[in-house]
């Protein structure tokens, strides 16, 4: 199977260069018969990508150990779900895993893309013909890329995966992100394409908006799903550690997340379009860049990935894709004049701008810090890092800014707010924010904390404001009840009303950073019997009492299983077990490091969390690491409001929102009606 | 005053914030990130580096970690090919953290004025994880 694998490797790289190269040098715009050639080009990339990608699973769940990628990863006790998953667990896994995902995508943008935007669609073919080339060509030009290389001899079990990858979270959380980097090509194509066909009116915004919204969605769970894994399997009790690894995938979100909202003032007012080209080819090279650090190690992270050579093959496409966009957007930077100007600083154009400055900068300031070795060593000769204190310094304050625009935003009117929008849409948000204000206060919150969660009433005051304005509006104009009227609101104002839920979400990953400030750590040495009592930063104290150790085998390893009661006032007693865990290959040898099982348990108010660090031996000490940690449940609460509103936004099918719409489009209370109205 | 420089001034005062708060973030929190080579050499050249809090990358000397469960207290040795010196540590090491074969660390802390280094946290990844493992095998099959 892996020469049919080869085989179709070689195919599809032969047909996406064929096809990339024929977009751009053929005269196709008065040949039909080209375009479409060049366009079936992708669905042709697809299959040869998908018989690759069937070729590697079959390799995979039959065992062929003479495979080395199968060898490496793999084992014969290994479940068949992770198996399965086992794909995209190592580096040439996950270039297969990105070409393929590259080709189903360029695919779907050819079919599902409206004809009247068919003159763009051969460069599109072209651009991610050209992009799932390069990544084939890794494959099959790299240094030990390859996914089907044999190995000289046929070991009789493999090496096993990775124990910290056994974990469901870690079964999802590569492929989302690896889908939110692989559709951000697919905006930036369009990109590219309006850029050579010159139609540089919204039209390509109309024809890639879903798709960035994808992307973005992709990215989100993605980055989510690796703070809860993070959570649960580094046993440090945090989510987020400002690792380079990590803030590879927070630049492209940042940039991303500036690009949905400065879209909006393309779409309604012709403004920023040279700004919106430049943060759509910066989010796709930020993409490229984060694979580049990622893989190359030219940046020192926990995040164990195999290096080699292929960092560098990202680094030459990184300059290349950048030079070549950037020049193209030169040239045409006279067809990209604003069709209008900004009327007043108080408006939701000025609001938008000032987000967008907020945005880009934290992605600069995070972007900055992490190459801050290489940029200090470059300059002054000398190694210099920063760590997580230096990202919240910075972050925080922007951060709270944002936030703060973030209520502010959907109040405030397009081009010029008057004192009256502004008295009328301001007085509840505002009473929101000084009830959030002293409530904190008075729970005991400080400084950024109290902040944050007198800016967080804030924006849900903004979001309640306008969903109720929405749906009084509906229930008096159709005779609705309130059910229906919120049904109809918001499925025919999808992505207003998805925007608005993602905002609620985003507050709850800012109370869930509040939490995080003020987790509670200690370390104990406890025999069996043995009681320790943690004061909550709520005021009540934890109780947790070992109990003992209990060791027995499981499917692929040795479990030893410390067994710890708790005890809170008012609460019903509970048991939480942390584990340490040896796997073992199919032969009883070891396979790699103990790993360990943290004990959890999860509430709105507060985490408990237990990190065992074995017994030594002889001995009936067991080690402890216990943690309050109050509110991590907000970030996966967060997390799934983000999924909703943005899976909201994205629907198929919703109305048509014109390119432009009418100029007595007014923000607040105008909007609702006229939009809700003009939607049948 | 013309709406665009009112914006133009709002967003001056943006951009100038987040350079400040990089630049003075980078003052406060930088710390330096050397290798055993460029520590060694540094402290001989101004032995107030023995102060300094910075950090280490090198690889752990295979076979030199030594640890004391009870205590809860580690000690190895580390080397970048030219210089090598002892780590101790008290505290949780990583689940990676092995001798098994040749892992990558991070140590932060000082170096003491006898030349130990006295870590505040060990960050431990596996470099080659499975290269090594084959050659191994190949070896052995061989």
């Amino acid at each position: 199977m892996t020469l049919l694998g080869q085989f179709a490797l070689w195919t599809g790289f032969i047909l996406a260069a064929w096809g990339g190269v024929m977009a751009f040098v053929a005269r196709w715009q008065e040949r039909p018969e080209v375009a479409l050639s060049i366009r079936r080009t992708t669905y042709a990339v697809l299959v040869a990508m998908l018989v690759a990608s069937a070729s590697l699973w079959q390799g995979l769940l039959s065992h062929d150990f003479n495979i080395e990628y199968v060898a490496g990863y793999t084992s014969r006790n290994l479940p068949t779900y992770y198996l399965i998953t086992t794909f995209w667990a190592g580096q040439k896994g996950s270039l297969l895993f990105w070409a393929a995902v590259l080709s189903i995508f360029g695919a779907l943008a050819q079919w599902l893309t409206a004809q009247r935007f068919r003159d763009l669609l051969p460069y599109v073919a072209g651009v991610t013909n050209i992009v799932a080339a390069f990544f084939i060509a890794v494959m099959l030009f790299g240094d030990h890329t390859n996914p089907f290389e044999r190995l000289g001899f046929t070991p009789p079990d493999g090496r096993g995966l990775n124990p910290q990858l056994q974990n469901p979270g870690m079964v999802v959380h590569p492929p989302m992100l690896y889908l939110g980097y692989i559709s951000l090509t697919i905006p930036f194509a369009f990109a590219i394409a309006a850029l050579l066909a010159r139609r540089l009116d919204a039209g390509w915004i109309i024809a890639m908006r879903k798709w960035a919204i994808v992307s973005w969605l992709f990215l989100s769970t993605g980055i989510t799903i690796g703070m809860w894994w993070a959570y649960l399997e580094l046993g440090w009790g945090g989510v987020w550690a400002w690792d380079p690894v990590e803030n590879a995938s927070f630049h492209p979100w940042l940039t991303l997340t500036a690009f949905l909202h400065s879209v909006m003032i393309q779409e309604k007012r012709g403004m920023l379009k040279r700004w919106n080209m430049s943060l759509i080819i910066g989010t796709f090279l930020l993409s490229i860049f984060g694979t580049f650090i990622t893989r190359s190690g030219v940046i020192a992270s926990v995040h164990s990935f195999t290096q080699s050579s292929v960092g560098y093959f990202f680094l030459a496409f990184l300059l290349v894709t950048g030079v070549l966009s950037f020049t193209l957007l030169y040239t045409r930077w006279g067809s990209l004049e604003p069709e209008a100007h900004l009327e007043a600083v108080v408006s939701r154009e000025a609001a938008f701008l000032f987000n967008n400055l907020a945005l880009v900068g934290i992605a600069f300031s995070v972007l900055w810090g992490t190459l801050f070795p290489i940029i200090s060593e470059a300059v002054r000769g000398v190694k210099i890092s920063v760590g997580p204190a230096f990202f919240e310094r910075v972050n925080i304050p922007l951060g709270l800014f944002l936030l703060f625009l973030t209520g502010v935003g959907p109040l405030i009117a397009w081009r010029k707010a008057s004192a009256r929008n502004l008295q009328r849409q301001f007085i509840v948000p505002g009473i929101a924010f000084v009830v959030g204000l002293i409530g904190a206060w008075v729970a005991g919150l400080r400084g950024y904390s109290l902040m944050t969660i007198a800016l967080g009433t804030f924006v849900i005051g903004t979001v309640l404001q306008e969903f109720t304005r929405g749906v009084r509006a509906r229930m008096r104009m159709y005779d609705e009840n309130v059910a229906l009227a919120l049904g109809r609101l918001m499925s025919r104002n999808r992505r207003r009303y998805g925007g608005y839920i993602v905002h609620v979400g985003i507050v709850c990953y800012f109370v869930g950073a509040v939490g995080q400030s003020m987790r509670v750590k200690e370390s104990h040495q406890l025999v069996p019997g043995e009681s320790v009592t943690l004061a909550s930063p709520f005021g009540h104290p934890v109780t947790f009492t070992f109990l003992g150790v209990s060791q027995y085998e499981e499917l692929n390893r040795q479990v030893s299983a410390a067994t710890i009661e708790v005890h809170r006032p008012g609460k019903a007693q509970a048991t939480m077990v942390a584990e340490k865990r040896q796997h073992f290959n199919a032969i009883g040898e070891k396979s790699f490091e103990p790993s360990t099982e943290v004990g959890l348990i999860s509430s709105l108010q507060e985490d408990l969390y237990v990190y065992y660090h074995g017994t030594p031996d002889g001995t009936e000490r067991s080690q402890f690491e216990f943690i309050i940690n109050p509110l991590v449940m907000w970030f996966w609460i967060g997390g799934a409001l983000l999924v909703f509103g943005g899976v909201l936004a994205m629907w198929p099918g919703g109305p048509q929102i014109r390119a432009r719409q009418s100029d007595e489009m007014q923000a607040g209370y105008a909007v609702p009606l006229t939009e809700s109205v003009a939607t049948p | 005053m013309k709406p665009s420089t009112k914006f133009a001034i709002g967003a001056v005062v943006i951009l100038g914030s987040v350079t400040l708060l990089i630049t003075e973030g980078v003052k406060q929190t930088g710390t330096y990130f050397l290798t055993p080579t460029q520590l060694v050499e540094r402290t001989a050249k101004d032995p107030s580096f023995h102060e300094v809090g910075l950090k280490v990358a090198a690889k752990v000397v295979k076979g030199s970690i030594q640890r004391d469960q009870a205590a809860e207290r580690v000690d190895f040795r580390i080397s970048d090919g030219t210089q090598t010196f002892p780590v101790t540590f008290v505290g949780h090491v990583p689940d990676t953290f092995t001798d098994d074969n040749d892992i990558d660390v991070v140590v932060e802390g000082k170096l003491d004025r006898n030349n130990v280094f006295q870590a505040t946290d060990v960050i431990a990844k596996c470099g080659s994880r499975y290269e090594a493992v084959w050659d191994k095998q190949q070896s052995a099959s061989t």
